[in-house]
């Protein structure tokens, strides 16, 4: 199946996007359908509204695929009739991106202790807390917030909620 | 300017019902013809359709039917095709013909009933999620559940479905909305909030095209259906930048009519069924001009083996089609009518020339690929050839105002090689989605847009059955529509691949019970004709011709013949099988994954 798309470079790249689209029905149906019908990943998703005047709705996601493939990706964004605008942040180099995820550890003893002394190291804070468990807010880059999450495996991990990457541009410009 | 804006500027517009809004909207979108089946959920607007003057609605027999009646309109006509249709069945029947318009960018704009407001999503009697399912095969749709957003919702859909790169568009209306009441507003107060499509050029993208043509050794283009979407004057500007430039052509099956094949710069049609002349010269070409294709996969062949050694300008309304499949040395985002205009301009006020040595020992090359002959076929005395049949029918018809639709297969592929088109718009056929049953009643759309005309739908004994039952529509509208039917008892593309990649095992290829189609033609009260052998075939089509009635033609012709010449999946442009004699390349095991 490969034989039939352009030959370009065959490393897959993790790229962020933002969509800004008109906030009405169906419309977040419409992107993911577009990833799902067009074999496109999405590693995060996330989705809200940005401007009730101008109802408009701001769509952050996070693929992966070879530099062809995330061409396409934003010329097939485009093309949908609701879309305003399309901004690929991890080729532009100009933005900042930012999860937020909690993250809850049960554990007692010294794994207890040392939990709470890494979240301490990553600015987490504990937003639930008993005897036997912590749950953490974290935010930060995914990668951070990956770290963290590999940190606390062996420190008595239960379940990860993470609300995917939202990403903005630095300076006074808008997108 | 946004909605509320609109709603503003024409509050002293009329109030009416969402149904009699529908209909207004059709006319002040200029709609004549809309293709159509009532049920339920659209009894209101076929209630104002009962009391309105200037609008003729053509009752379909499946509603597949009216979506690809409306698309044989709308390709023969450039106007967008109307359909109307109720919820439920009545949408989902309509999915084939969406999807068939979407690949092939046909201008539709379909209305479909949807159960009332208070029971979506209460799996109510006819009810579907009719934007969830038609979201993928639309250009864009709409669900409309406020009466005062129809009109601009309306608007919004004709402008969607024929401007950009135009394709079809969906507009839900439940039942409680086409009975309450609104105002309207008309199609001048209306702008989309987000849809701007490009359309000019960007002119220093022009002017290296034109440079780019003139130093080329090797040129050709390779033109697609962009052209034909763009309007007639696009096809006026290619012919005109043909005269400039002395360059061979070639086209897309979409694309044929763009330019006349009576001309001596045009090469045929290119692809897996193209001739041997059109491949080569774009396997071998230095510069590849592509205006309004998309190089799919039926045209390109092997990617990896395709035109190693050209540059490659591509022109395209559509920004997502640019380095989608081949990389595109220059890529051109605009209207085809506009880029061509411009590239003549530019070419003219430059005073630039082609390069006259390097052309004529590019022709020469080219030449030597004619030929081969590579549409040649052994003809018999005995037996109909299907060749010889299509040969037969263009001689009788060439001096007629002719029409054609396809159905789709081996037919299909023969009356692209063989039926010579001198204009755009005389050709209707399914390329990218390949739908076996468009053409029977997508003649029917183009004998309503065109009812003088001569319209045939070249088809096969196993499309037609799939929606023949428009027989009956063409009876019930007086549409003289000719039926040729290639009949050779096989779903002939099928058997073909079945003998050149799975050694010869029919596997259910082969239609055991067919109809008798003479007599099936006149219980329907059309005109049933039959020819067996060559010499009954010259009679049996003037007679089609001259009968002034729906005319089913039952062309009995050889069930073993295949359509040649062919790429075989896998292989490259200069790879072709040229007839059954020739071994040609041994088709890989990775070419037989391909379809």
């Amino acid at each position: 199946m490969h034989d039939t798309k352009v030959k370009q470079s065959d490393v897959v790249e993790r790229h962020t996007l933002t969509v800004l689209v008109d906030n009405e029905a169906g419309v977040l149906a419409r992107v993911v359908g577009l990833f799902s019908g067009r074999g496109y990943n999405i590693e995060s998703l996330t989705v809200a509204e940005v401007d009730a005047m101008a109802r408009t709705s701001r769509i952050s996601i996070v693929t992966s695929g070879t530099p062809a493939v995330i061409e396409q990706i934003e010329a097939q964004l485009r093309r949908l009739v609701p879309v305003h605008k399309v901004t690929n942040w991890t080729s532009q180099k100009g933005g900042i991106e930012r999860e937020m995820a909690l993250i809850k550890v049960a554990g007692t003893g010294e794994k207890r202790v040392e939990a709470l002394r890494m979240a301490d190291a990553f600015r987490a804070r504990p937003v639930d807390t008993t005897h036997t468990s912590f749950v953490f807010e974290i935010t930060g880059a995914p990668s951070k917030i990956d770290s963290f999450i590999e940190l606390m495996r062996p420190l008595g991990l239960v379940e990860v909620s993470r609300t995917g990457v939202a990403a903005i541009s630095r300076g006074p410009e808008q997108m | 300017m946004d909605k509320d804006t609109t709603t503003i500027a024409e509050t002293a517009a009329e109030t009416m019902t969402g149904a009699q809004m529908v209909i207004r909207a059709l006319k002040d979108q200029g709609v004549t013809h809309i293709f159509g089946y009532p049920g339920g959920a659209v009894l209101p607007i076929y209630d104002a359709l009962f009391a309105a003057e200037g609008i003729i609605h053509v009752l379909v027999r499946h509603e597949q039917g009216a979506a690809h009646a409306a698309e044989g309109y709308a390709r023969s006509t450039g106007k967008p095709g109307v359909v109307l249709v109720t919820s439920g069945p009545g949408a989902t029947n309509a999915v084939t013909g969406l999807t068939d318009a979407l690949m092939d960018s046909i201008p539709l704009v379909v209305l479909t009933g949807q159960v009332p407001t208070h029971l979506i999503g209460t799996d109510a009697f006819q009810e579907c999620d009719t934007v969830g399912i038609t979201r993928p095969c639309t250009k864009n749709n709409w669900l409309v559940k406020d009466v005062n957003d129809l009109s601009r919702v309306l608007h919004e859909a004709f402008q969607i479905a024929t401007t950009g790169r135009p394709g079809p568009v969906v507009v839900d209306i439940p039942k409680d909305v086409q009975f309450q009441k609104g105002n309207y507003i008309g199609p001048g107060s209306v702008h989309h909030r987000t849809y701007r499509p490009r359309t000019d050029p960007d002119l220093n993208a022009i002017t290296r095209a034109v440079e780019m043509m003139a130093a080329a050794k090797r040129p050709v283009f390779y033109t697609g259906g962009g052209i034909i979407n763009s309007g007639p004057e696009a096809s006026k500007l290619l012919r005109e930048l043909v005269d400039l430039t002395g360059f061979p052509i070639t086209s897309t099956l979409m694309g044929l009519g763009a330019f006349p094949a009576s001309r001596p710069e045009w090469l045929g049609m290119l692809g897996m069924h193209g001739t041997y002349e059109a491949n080569n010269a774009m396997h071998d070409c230095d510069l590849m001009i592509c205006l309004g294709a998309r190089f799919d996969d039926r045209c390109t062949g092997r990617i990896s083996a395709f035109s190693p050694g050209s540059k490659k300008i591509h022109l395209d309304i559509d920004a997502s089609q640019i380095n989608k499949i081949v990389r595109a040395d220059l890529p051109i985002v605009a209207d085809a009518t506009k880029a061509l205009r411009e590239m003549i301009r530019i070419w003219k006020s430059r005073k630039l020339k082609a390069d006259k040595p390097a052309l004529t020992a590019w022709w020469q090359q080219i030449d030597t690929w004619r030929a081969k002959n590579s549409l040649a076929f052994r003809n018999s005395d005995t037996i109909i050839k299907p060749q010889y049949a299509i040969d037969r029918l263009y001689e009788l018809t060439r001096d007629r105002d002719v029409y054609v639709t396809t159905e789709v297969g081996q037919h299909q592929m023969w009356a692209a090689q063989r039926f010579k088109f001198e204009q755009p718009n005389r050709w209707m056929t399914s390329g990218g989605l390949g739908t076996m049953g468009y053409g029977l009643p997508a003649a029917v759309g183009v004998q309503m847009a065109h009812p003088d005309a001569l319209v045939i739908d070249i088809g096969g004994e196993a499309s037609v059955q799939m929606t023949m039952q428009e027989m009956s529509t063409a009876i019930q509208y007086d549409l003289p529509i000719k039926i040729f039917i290639l009949n050779n008892e096989y779903m002939g593309m099928v058997r073909q691949w079945q003998e050149l990649l799975h050694g010869g095992r029919y596997s259910h290829s082969y239609s055991e019970a067919l109809p008798d189609f003479v007599k099936l033609a006149e219980a329907y009260g059309c005109v049933g004709l039959r020819a067996t052998k060559p010499s009954e075939l010259d009679a049996g089509i003037r007679e089609m011709i001259n009968v002034k009635k729906p005319v089913l033609f039952d062309v009995r012709v050889d069930p073993a013949e295949n359509c040649f010449p062919m790429i075989p999946s896998g292989a490259a442009h200069n790879e072709m099988i040229l007839a059954a004699i020739d071994d040609g390349p041994a088709i890989t095991e990775a070419g037989k994954m391909l379809v």
